[in-house]
């Protein structure tokens, strides 16, 4: 398994052609308190770079861009019920889809941990 | 992932210069708050987190700077009079130490501000020769001065403007000071009276809506029983040289804990009160933003005040539109900007707040809707991103109010 972050603070795992999105911990920090997430549908089309899901804080509601392309195949039910989860493992339970990826070199122009480490470093 | 909407990029609006740091910048940072820009200034926006914070005041005591607010006091001539061109409010009939929220109206009634006005007594830290209202007369001295002097707060965001339309307003031989060297702290919740009674001895004999000169050591203080965010509470105007020291010695209380902005606007939000700029603003008059208790009985009678003919009109055959609670349903919050739809998608309305509410467990919002739809009870559709929400229009304040009226 791979992990590829982006600049506005996705995370995606890759297993195959199977990835699974999520915010960083970064990215939730900022947010302060999560109140809700809106998660895409199974069987929703995914673009590159568009507007995937939607997080609220107590604050503000903040778009979620899907890292990839591709087909989502499960929204995590889990936090419809405990949006904090976001807050409390934004990198593990607190995933937001699993999508299947139509174009795995889009990964090639992501970051690796590392990189991503150094990218919040200079924010 | 990019923010859409949140108090800070509203803040925006108003912002043009480079933010400056007030009195307690360093204290903030000292104390783990983030930063952001509001009107103007660099102002702690969390410490430990909305929800905490929110819950903290709710429970017992959280410690607000809102130096970025405008103090003036106004001296001299017929002061009350003049006010009262520009303020709906009864002000001459305010005894010393009382005050009152009021609204600062342009000519044609929309507001340009809102904020509380107090009544100085000759007794007041901020009372200097060259405040000292024109034949004031030691001797005949009552606790008043005989043409009095008021200590006005306005908004941060605005004050400067306020400041110039005041100005304009009133006569030449009253005088206008901006007090640039005054801090302004509020602390607010039920355990606030417990904290700051023992720096304070006496604090505890105000009752909401009153004020007085009290010390810390040599410190002079200026303590209003007040606030905005529905508890009680006190806000405490404090020379900036001394209020690190002043914020220290509070903060070292067990009851108080230092709260941001966000919590801020959520209590408030809560509390059913109205913020400038979002919820009010040159468009909106008293009797649409459902202030109509600001407009008291003597200036209805007299129609004496800026914009009257319109505003007496609107009260008696009902505005336009009206300011409103609203519970959404669900758990996403609507957001300012979202837009009141009614059956054919057509937009009939407005939200100017909107969030979680952190002591209910769920969404609410402030918006303008048609007076039809304005009763409790109603239901209305709300229009946000693609995605259509259904709200109910409810009283206010959504959570109680606590405030300590007289014994």
């Amino acid at each position: 398994m791979s992990r590829y972050f982006t600049k506005d603070h996705e995370w995606v795992d890759v297993t195959g052609d199977v990835g699974t999105v999520g915010i960083s911990d970064y990215a939730q920090g900022q947010l302060g308190d999560v109140v809700f997430v809106d998660v895409p549908e199974a069987g929703k089309q995914l673009t590159k770079g568009a507007d995937a899901a939607v997080v609220e804080s107590v604050k503000a509601a903040s778009d979620v861009y899907s890292p990839v392309s591709g087909t989502v195949t499960e929204g995590n039910a889990a936090l419809a019920d405990d949006s904090s989860l976001v807050n409390s493992a934004p990198e593990t339970d607190g995933w937001f889809f699993k999508l299947t990826l139509s174009d795995p070199s889009e990964l090639d122009s992501l970051m690796d941990e590392a990189a991503y480490a150094s990218f919040v470093e200079g924010l | 992932m990019s923010d859409q909407s949140s108090i800070i990029d509203h803040a925006d609006d108003y912002v043009a210069l480079e933010p400056q740091a007030l009195p307690l910048d360093a204290w903030h940072r000292a104390h783990g708050a983030r930063m952001v820009e509001f009107a103007g200034y660099l102002m702690p926006i969390q410490y430990d987190g909305i929800m905490a914070e929110h819950a903290w005041t709710r429970e017992s005591a959280g410690l607000f700077d809102v130096s970025h607010m405008g103090q003036l006091v106004l001296t001299g001539g017929d002061v009350a009079a003049a006010l009262e061109t520009v303020l709906p409010g009864d002000i001459a009939g305010l005894a010393a130490g009382k005050m009152r929220y009021s609204l600062l109206l342009a000519e044609d009634g929309g507001i340009l501000d809102d904020l509380m006005a107090t009544r100085l007594p000759a007794e007041n830290p901020f009372a200097s020769e060259d405040a000292e209202p024109a034949g004031y007369d030691p001797l005949r001295a009552t606790g008043e001065a005989p043409t009095g002097s008021f200590y006005v707060v306005v908004n941060g965001a605005t004050k400067y403007d306020d400041v110039a339309y005041l100005l304009d307003q009133v006569s030449d031989d009253v005088t206008l000071n901006l007090l640039e060297d005054q801090a302004l702290l509020a602390l607010q919740g039920p355990k606030a009276v417990d904290a700051l009674a023992r720096l304070v001895p006496g604090v505890e004999a105000l009752t909401f809506m009153t004020a007085g000169a009290f010390a810390w050591g040599s410190v002079p203080l200026w303590i209003s029983r007040s606030g905005y965010t529905g508890e009680d509470g006190f806000e405490i105007s404090v020379p900036a040289d001394q209020v690190a020291a002043f914020a220290d010695a509070l903060a070292a209380e067990p009851e108080v804990k230092p709260i941001g902005l966000g919590a801020r606007d959520s209590l408030r939000l809560e509390a059913g009160l109205p913020l400038y700029g979002h919820d009010l603003d040159p468009e909106i008059t008293p009797v649409m933003a459902d202030l109509g208790f600001a407009l008291s009985k003597r200036r209805r009678e007299a129609a004496d005040f800026a914009g009257a003919t319109r505003i007496l009109s609107e009260r008696e055959h009902g505005p336009a539109s009206k300011r409103v609670g609203l519970i959404v349903e669900g758990r996403q919050p609507a957001r300012e900007g979202a837009d009141v739809i009614d059956q054919s998608g057509a937009v009939i309305g407005r939200l100017t707040s909107g969030g979680f509410a952190p002591t209910l467990g769920k969404p609410i919002a402030m918006a303008y809707v048609p007076l039809a739809l304005s009763a409790p009870g109603t239901r209305i559709e709300i229009a946000q991103r693609g995605k259509v929400h259904t709200a109910t229009v409810t009283a206010m304040p959504f959570v109680p109010h606590r405030y300590v009226r007289s014994k």
